[in-house]
């Protein structure tokens, strides 16, 4: 397991590390020179220079990414051209959204794709399975942006159960999960219907397994059967899917923050591009990939846990 | 052959789209360009079925004419992803355990690392928002995906005794790949075509809705329900129509790409039955 883990180490090590450069390199490459982009096409070619040399882009490429992932590795990520605060800050004031938001869709979606994958899985062929399977077709075609838009039009509007958008902040932890909510729900619903039907599939799989039929010959009940030996073997392909979905949440995240105008992560990127403010999508789109990368190792690591033919 | 039920299905709505999208061309129940403030925010009526947006606009015509950029983003990145991806996925397989192969699929790893939505912001970031910036971002996300199916594929491919036949012959491996393999790698790589198609306009919506895809007055259905959004609690129908429109779409060719791998590979019928 040690070896295991140091090999999984150095391979996360590895891959956040071309993952910042690919980062960097995109920012640095792509045409159209920042200080152009913040002064503006008639900028004076002396303040176009103080402002280089003030964002450090008079410096060689090697030694701009090297001070960038530096000062990442001791929490500053550089200064904001428009808040003239630490990016750090910016991000701190607005993680305690993004974040909570995140892990309630995927605690929702949890919550709602195991159990009805499990039925549709134990119902095969049935009615029910046939009426799960169709609305999860439905679920994975709805756009979560629209979803919410809906959402906000339904509860929000008109039965007024919930607040249109915006945050209240964490001093009334009920006021603000209540604010999450509908979000949360918007984000969740597609992604519980990808999970209920790899569920779904999972365990049909692990269903035709001969050891499976043992256990049910030894005259194991089927519920029995099912907790002990079926989900347990269908949990990798779900656990992989679960990885990825915190990746697509906290990317969904982004866009859902603009629909209920939560002060999140994502209305800190999309400000940061229209204010022309790279250095702080720069920083945040690492953070956030950083996060990705983080689970996606986690995740193998819980695979290891699960199946330990895995840890060779 | 039997046409399962949900590939005529889903084949019918997604046909509808893309006659909806080339009808567009020739004829709209009104231009979708004309603002008419004396019917702005209308519901729904006989003579505007979807009703119009707060312009005056009407919104059937819109999410005709809003179908195009879809279909053109989706196909364009279905391009780019098939284009590059194929052909890596064949050369790594062919070089199965080289460096080269560890070289595309660690590439192929740090792609799909990258939530694909981030990397288009950032893009849009820089070069400006557009419809071109959204197809690259999009497409470079389709390269991993067909890249590692056409690579598993391919290696199984490999071990047949079709391939040892021809590699006794003294085909090479790059003919071996094209006359060989990749022919046999056809239903696969359709399948994911359909479902890589309806993510793309899935995306195209997303990005446009932010603001960094399709920019005015290039018509798109992720532009439509951004300028909705503010509208919601009066004029619902503006929210609902183009929302419905990338539902139906996404949902046709989703059911159209399930019913073609039941129809190509009866072996996997059973698990999706």
């Amino acid at each position: 397991m040690l070896r295991y883990l140091l090999i999984r180490l150095v391979s996360l090590t590895a891959t956040l590390i071309a993952a910042s450069v690919v980062i960097f390199l995109v920012m640095a490459v792509i045409p159209g020179n920042p200080a152009v982009l913040i002064l503006g096409i008639n900028a004076q070619e002396d303040t176009l220079a103080a402002l280089r040399a003030e964002l450090g882009l008079n410096r060689t490429l090697p030694e701009q990414y090297l001070a960038w992932i530096g000062g990442l590795v001791q929490g500053d990520f550089g200064t904001s051209y428009t808040y003239k605060v630490p990016v750090a800050e910016l991000i701190l004031d607005r993680i305690w959204i993004s974040l909570p938001l995140t892990l309630y869709a995927l605690a929702l979606s949890t919550a709602i794709a195991f159990p009805v994958g499990i039925i549709a899985a134990t119902a095969r062929g049935g009615v029910l399975d046939f009426g799960i399977m169709g609305a999860t077709q439905l679920g994975i075609a709805i756009p979560n942006f629209w979803f919410a838009m809906m959402l906000v039009f339904v509860f929000a509007v008109t039965l007024g159960w919930f607040g249109a958008g915006g945050f209240p902040g964490w001093d009334d932890p009920l006021a603000a999960i209540k604010a999450l909510t509908l979000p949360a729900i918007a984000l969740a619903l597609p992604q519980a219907s990808i999970l209920a039907r790899v569920m779904r599939s999972a365990l049909l799989e692990t269903l035709d397994e001969d050891y499976i039929r043992t256990a049910r010959a030894k005259g194991l009940s089927r519920g029995g059967m099912l907790w002990r030996h079926a989900l347990r073997n269908a949990m990798i392909p779900v656990l992989t899917i679960l990885g990825l979905q915190f990746s697509f949440l906290l990317a969904g995240a982004i866009i859902i923050e603009n629909v209920f105008f939560l002060p999140g992560l994502g209305r800190l990127v999309f400000q940061g591009i229209t204010q022309r403010d790279l250095i702080v999508v720069q920083s945040t789109v690492m953070l956030l990939v950083f996060a990705v990368i983080v689970v996606t190792f986690l995740v193998d690591l819980a695979y290891a846990l699960v199946d330990p033919r895995l840890r060779r | 052959m039997r046409v399962p039920f949900a590939l005529a299905l889903g084949g019918i709505v997604s046909l509808v789209f893309v006659a909806m999208a080339g009808l567009s061309y020739l004829w709209t129940p009104y231009d979708a360009e004309a603002l008419s403030i004396a019917n702005r925010l209308k519901p729904p009526s006989a003579e505007h079925w979807f009703g119009t947006d707060h312009f005056g606009r009407d919104i059937f015509s819109m999410i005709m004419v809003g179908a195009r950029t879809s279909i053109a983003v989706a196909v364009a990145s279905v391009g780019i992803g098939m284009g590059l991806g194929v052909p890596l996925g064949l050369w790594a397989a062919a070089r199965r355990g080289s460096w080269l192969d560890e070289v595309i699929m660690r590439g192929n790893d740090l792609v799909f690392a990258f939530p694909s939505l981030l990397i288009a912001i950032m893009i849009a970031a820089l070069a400006g928002p557009s419809v071109m910036n959204a197809i690259l971002a999009i497409g470079i996300f389709n390269i991993p995906v067909f890249a590692r199916l056409t690579r598993g594929g391919a290696l199984s491919l490999w071990q047949r005794e079709f391939v040892m036949a021809a590699r006794v012959a003294g085909k090479g491996a790059a003919r071996i790949s094209a006359e060989h393999i990749l022919p046999n790698l056809a239903n696969l790589l359709i399948v994911q075509g359909t479902i890589q198609f309806s993510v793309g306009i899935l995306v195209e919506a997303a990005l446009s809705y932010v603001g960094i895809g399709a920019q005015p007055p290039t018509p798109s259905w992720g532009r439509m329900l951004a300028e909705a959004q503010t509208m919601v609690s009066f004029a619902p129908h503006m929210a609902l129509f183009p929302g419905l429109a990338i539902v139906l779409t996404v949902l046709g060719l989703n059911l159209m790409g399930d019913g073609l791998r039941d129809l190509l590979d009866p072996r996997g019928r059973e698990r999706t039955a």
